[in-house]
């Protein structure tokens, strides 16, 4: 249980880090005089290269802030971010990541393949050499058959998709995504995962990802960092390491080793052990 | 976000959309038919009101003084429309850039759209000549500037906050977020405060015509039949006026419906 395995992760032997966050602290200043709210204390976290971590915690425990703290959507209070060893400001100012939200926040007025290449224009990519990127990001997502569609015409996965695929379009090394299935059905968040750990393998790239679902950060994630709200906390770090990302398929999802660390994690997240899930001993 | 949109038309299935059509003109006719019966039945004088038959009969007789006229207030209104927007889009693009103008500008623009705009005519036709159109443009400029002020200023304050956050992750310069994400939410607001403008310009150019200027124009040719107790004349001239605003408003309409067509997506 001391290492952590980081499949994907690119030059074995140094595992670079995606992302350091050190001693961060977030305070709000609250609607009243004087006061302020702990969104974040004390946390420290890495990312190593190509792994995925994901964020889990009840409703206001700070998990959404701290994936805006890395993005450099907001500043810590004190403490530091750290992208690819630079600070997390010129990592964004140097494109180093790519972002996917829990509103899809597609331009409605501009179609598919122009939401999916909007980074790419913004940062001065020749028109051909877009088109062509767009293509092999469409293909990844299962969209290609509605390039020229408009964000209204697609259902909620669909736009999802073209959020994702617009996140990786400038192959980021790291992928941030806050609850991006959190307002999709069951049915389409499942088959969803299912593409995202698919792309996570293709594409080796780290992924922090923010979900309040414990299955979700179970099934996704290498490791799984538990927080706790007032004031925002990592509880505990739950590794995950069920098998390369290949192996997670539907099949897994019944796996007993699946509803051990599913146990484990809810056993944080509840602050007393859970007994008697499905007979499994926790250790 | 659009709701303030009257019902629309395309993308219906075609029975509904027959229904949709059929229904008011059914009731028109029903009201026409109904207003000449009681035209004819109780022998009303013309001067209380002519029977749509008369009304019909000079609108064609004299046809081609109403496209005169019709041409005259059209053109008017037309290049009140064209400076209002210009001012207003320009007026609001200001406000928002500098939050200082906005300050200085929000009781003007309070001051600007309780003044009874036509009532300046007779005051413009002084200053200006009573020969010329241009007061009469001027009125119209200022009826529009207004709601198209108002309604530009909501629109480039409509920039959703996850539009924000995904331009600041992409580190976008200000012009490129003005470029692809304000300017792009704030035109569907644009073209709405110009259709409730456009209506608004033909009326406020044809009322200035009452307070004087140049003869000819459809306001004018009102008076003027009414005043020589011509009366089905003058509700022809009036028929000419609706035409008229109906086309503003209709040619306004479509282009903010082309312009809003992909709106309101999750």
């Amino acid at each position: 249980m001391s290492t952590v395995a980081s499949p994907g992760a690119t030059g074995a032997g140094s595992t670079t880090t995606a992302v350091t966050v050190t001693r961060v602290h977030r305070l709000f200043a609250a609607q009243g005089k004087g006061s302020s709210v702990s969104a974040l204390e004390d946390v420290d976290l890495t990312v190593a290269d190509g792994e995925f971590v994901s964020l889990i915690g009840p409703s206001g425990c700070g998990k959404s802030t701290l994936l805006r703290l890395i993005a450099d959507l907001d500043q810590p209070t004190s403490g530091t971010v750290e992208v690819f060893g630079k600070p997390a400001q010129r990592a964004r100012l140097d494109h180093d990541y790519g972002i996917a939200f829990q509103q899809a926040g597609l331009l409605p007025w501009r179609s598919v393949t122009a939401n999916v290449e909007l980074p790419l224009e913004l940062h001065g990519m020749d028109r051909r050499a877009r088109r062509d990127r767009v293509g092999e990001l469409l293909e990844l997502v299962g969209l290609s058959d509605f390039a020229k569609h408009y964000p209204d015409q697609l259902s909620g996965g669909m736009q999802q998709r073209v959020a994702i695929a617009r996140s990786l379009a400038e192959k980021p090394k790291l992928l941030l995504m806050d609850e991006p299935f959190g307002a999709l059905d069951e049915i389409t968040r499942e088959r969803m995962q299912n593409e995202l750990v698919r792309i996570g393998a293709e594409t080796g790239a780290a992924v922090v990802f923010v979900t309040h679902s414990i299955p979700e950060a179970v099934f996704l994630s290498d490791r799984v960092v538990v927080m706790s709200p007032r004031p925002g906390r990592i509880v505990d770090v739950v590794p995950s390491d069920l098998g390369a990302a290949e192996r997670r398929d539907d099949s897994f999802r019944d796996d007993a080793a699946f509803f051990h660390t599913v146990a484990r994690v809810r056993e944080h997240l509840h602050g007393t052990p859970v007994s008697g899930i499905r007979g499994v001993e926790n250790q | 976000m659009t709701s303030a949109l009257p019902v629309r038309l395309s993308g219906r299935d075609p029975r509904t959309r027959m229904r949709v059509l059929l229904a008011p003109v059914v009731l028109g006719v029903l009201v026409l038919g109904l207003w000449q019966l009681a035209v004819e039945s109780f022998e009303i004088d013309p001067f209380v009101i002519p029977s749509p038959q008369a009304i019909f009969d000079r609108f064609i007789t004299n046809i081609s003084s109403i496209v005169d006229g019709v041409t005259v207030t059209g053109r008017n209104a037309l290049m009140g429309l064209v400076i209002g927007a210009v001012i207003g889009i320009v007026g609001a693009l200001l406000a928002s850039a500098t939050w200082i103008f906005d300050e200085m500008t929000a009781p003007l623009v309070a001051a600007l759209s309780v003044i009874p705009i036509v009532a300046l005519a007779p005051v413009l036709y002084t200053l200006y000549g009573a020969a010329a159109e241009t007061a009469r443009i001027i009125v119209a400029a200022l009826s529009v500037i207004v709601p198209v002020y108002l309604n530009t200023l909501r629109g480039l304050r409509q920039v959703r906050p996850v539009h924000r956050d995904l331009m600041r992750s992409h580190a976008a310069s200000a012009p490129q977020v003005a470029r692809t994400v304000t300017l792009p939410t704030a035109t569907p607001y644009v073209f709405t405060g110009l259709r409730i403008a456009s209506s608004l310009a033909v009326i406020s150019a044809l009322i200035a015509e009452y307070f004087g200027g140049p003869v000819g124009g459809l306001g004018k040719s009102i008076t003027s039949a009414a005043a020589s107790s011509n009366y089905p004349l003058a509700w022809a001239y009036v028929l000419g006026a609706i035409l008229l605003g109906l086309a503003f408003y209709v040619v306004t309409l479509l282009v903010e419906r082309f312009f809003t067509r992909h709106t309101g997506s999750d």
